[in-house]
């Protein structure tokens, strides 16, 4: 009897590391551009808070993509209805708001968080049903019909609240910053990048110690694969997109509250800023898109400090850059 | 049969449409001599070569894209910035379009072969992105394009409404610039849709079809196809900038509202969808049913409206208010995608058959 030997482990995808040295590098790079390590610590700081909010915003949309093939060009619109419901909720509360204990405020904003990811998400599922569904497999269709989606909500939105700004005050609890030395960080950015991270947690808990996890993953990579293999992927897809939806509402709060005002037209202004992160991130990709959300955001916080005209493009011209290196993204992961 | 490149309307209501339209808007300064009658004559030439300037994109190689009000503005802001600075003189004019169209050309170029190479979806976001820093840009470099408030300019002498070339006796309205004006933007629109329809039938044309039908295939066959598509996204941009140089012409003024905002965008989408997608001829019909219902529908929402307020009915006046009238757009334009993808155009030619 002849005795198979096993490899010693089972070959590994090669890691690709460059990309998540890329943040690292381009802050330490703007170190001497910016000379006085204070700033450079409340600019880091304030771009990661940033690159977070964005990061909740766009994962749902990389992961919808990856997953079915399907790229939501109303995606914005669930981060304005998430901060409008946010709204409805911290509005009527607003003493509770600016009572001076944290746990009175974060007893209004969590549940002003959750009523507004569960009506992002809901909104999700009834968006799935009547538009996309239809339009399976057809780039085309999808792109012209999710647009349609865009208009149909914002407009709602200016319908029902009208068109004027409503502001939105920080509870009094977050306001002010914490000074460590004479280095100033805001206490509403420390609890942004505290949601970010435990969402990227959460999402790569759930991706790569799950069943579920290993379901969306292998969908990724090969759908009719796994559904051959006689999982309902649509299904799946269809938790996905409400996760997506919701985490956008979620995002759509943080958004509104690092404004302090919420407008209907943010919808379309963010989705702007999370396309490119996608686009850069590479179309699917979680990790890419947390690598892109950051990019993002230190390139607006250091361009603003240190060439405030050039804010105004820095977007295009991180997009571009990126893409002049890999043409699909720092993660390519489909082959699509 | 040669000036319409060998592809006819094929379908008898179609051609009565056409014939009526076009015959319309030919005598237009004299049949609706009125001011807002000839804003909305202008409009449909304009964006009836406009939206099939897009369909070359959308009908006929399959990518969305979304920087067409871009190019649109690129060509009225050339114009308008030309005329401003320069004076009004033709020198002025022709400096515009020589500026302008290669850099809207140029743009195509740049973004084709950034986005095209991938996925018409990758095209869609690039465009898209691309598009809104433009619009951030043209509102903030406020020494160059007047910011929000845009620039206005004095047209040339012959183009003036107070230059009179034919008297008010003879047809009993008075030939002006205004006159003039209107006929050089009905022509050149005509010409610009002809040329388009000549490059649809050409071989071109027909290797655009074949891409949106089938990429791989186009390829396995030897065609390259990011040559052609940035080829047709060039083409596009370049009528895009002429239409949106004579919409400064005869607005005299070009601002972010009247040029790049998405609304427009919205617009086309919308013109090109309801006329049908990949016929051209679905363009004038589009444009000219949408045009005439932006104008004169909106009166009628707002007489809704005001009914629903007084009948005391929650929600509907808000619904209803005029300014929500890209919420009845965009249903609408859900339901046309879902429905009638073939658009007005495609519905008469399969009712022949």
């Amino acid at each position: 009897m002849t005795e198979v030997t096993l490899p010693e482990a089972l070959p590994q995808p090669k890691r690709d590391l460059l990309p998540v040295l890329l943040p690292l590098i381009l802050a330490l790079a703007m170190l001497p551009l910016i000379g006085s390590g204070s700033s450079w610590v409340t600019l880091t700081a304030a771009s990661f808070a940033m690159g977070m909010m964005i990061f909740i915003m766009a994962s749902g949309l990389t992961l919808v993509f990856g997953l079915m093939d399907v790229l939501n060009f109303g995606h914005g619109a669930f981060i304005a209805v998430g901060a409008y419901i946010a709204t409805l909720v911290l509005l009527p509360l607003a003493t509770w708001v600016q009572a001076d204990s944290l746990l009175t405020n974060l007893a209004v904003l969590l549940p002003a968080a959750l009523a507004a990811m569960a009506v992002s998400g809901a909104l999700g599922l009834v968006v799935e049903r009547v538009l996309i569904l239809p339009v399976y497999g057809q780039h085309l269709k999808q792109i012209l019909m999710t647009t349609g989606g865009l208009i149909v909500a914002e407009q709602t939105l200016y319908a029902l609240w009208g068109p004027q700004i409503i502001p939105l005050p920080l509870p009094s609890a977050l306001r002010g910053s914490f000074i460590l030395g004479d280095v100033a960080i805001s206490k509403y950015r420390v609890l942004a990048m505290l949601v970010g991270f435990t969402v990227f947690a959460g999402i790569q808990l759930v991706l790569n110690r799950t069943k579920i996890g290993l379901l969306i993953r292998a969908g990724v990579e090969n759908r009719e694969m796994v559904e051959a293999l006689g999982y309902r992927i649509r299904r799946l897809f269809l938790g996905v997109f409400m996760t997506g939806s919701a985490l956008a509402g979620l995002g759509g709060i943080m958004w509104a509250l690092y404004r302090e005002q919420v407008h209907a037209s943010m919808g379309d202004e963010l989705t702007v800023l999370v396309f490119i992160v996608v686009i850069i991130g590479g179309l699917g990709s979680i990790g890419g898109c947390f690598i892109g959300a950051l990019l993002v955001a230190m390139v607006a916080n250091y361009g603003g400090f240190l060439v405030p005209k050039l804010a105004l493009v820095s977007n295009i011209l991180l997009m571009v850059a990126i893409l002049m290196w890999r043409p699909r993204g720092l993660y390519a992961v489909t082959s699509r | 049969m040669m000036i319409l490149s060998g592809d006819p309307p094929r379908s008898r209501a179609l051609s009565v449409l056409l014939i009526v339209i076009i015959a319309a808007l030919a005598v237009a300064p004299f049949l609706f001599p009125g001011a807002k009658a000839m804003n909305v004559a202008t409009k449909i030439c304009i964006f009836a070569a406009l939206v099939a300037s897009y369909d070359l994109l959308l009908g006929y190689t399959g990518s969305v894209s979304f920087a067409h009000t871009m190019f649109y503005g690129i060509g009225s802001y050339a114009i308008a910035i030309a005329l401003y600075s320069l004076g009004s003189n033709w020198g002025a004019v022709a400096l515009g379009l020589a500026i302008g169209l290669p850099l809207a050309a140029l743009l195509a170029l740049v973004i084709g072969l950034f986005s095209l190479r991938v996925e018409a979806i990758f095209f869609a976001m690039i465009t898209l992105a691309v598009a809104s820093a433009f619009l951030v840009l043209a509102s903030q470099l406020s020494w160059l394009t007047g910011g929000e408030d845009g620039r206005s300019f004095q047209l040339p002498e012959l183009l003036r409404p107070g230059t009179v070339i034919i008297p008010k006796e003879w047809f009993g309205v008075a030939v002006n610039g205004r006159t003039l004006t209107y006929y050089l933007i009905f022509v050149a629109c005509a010409a610009m849709i002809l040329a388009l329809l000549r490059v649809v039938n050409s071989p071109f044309g027909r290797v655009l079809q074949a891409v949106r039908e089938n990429r791989f295939r186009a390829e396995a066959l030897g065609y390259r196809t990011v040559f052609h598509l940035t080829y047709a996204n060039c083409l596009a941009a370049l009528v895009a900038a002429c239409a949106g140089a004579l919409n400064a012409l005869w607005l005299r003024y070009a601002g972010p509202d009247t040029s790049l905002s998405f609304a427009i965008m919205l617009d086309i989408l919308l013109m090109v969808v309801i006329g049908g997608m990949g016929t051209m001829y679905g363009a004038i019909i589009g444009a000219t049913i949408f045009i005439l219902a932006q104008n004169y529908l909106q009166a009628l929402m707002s007489i809704a409206s005001n009914a629903a307020a007084d009948a005391g009915l929650p929600l509907l006046p808000g619904l209803l208010h005029p300014d929500r009238w890209l919420l009845w757009l965009g249903l609408l334009f859900i339901f046309s995608v879902y429905f009638f993808p073939a658009g007005i155009v495609g519905r008469l030619r399969a009712g022949r058959k």
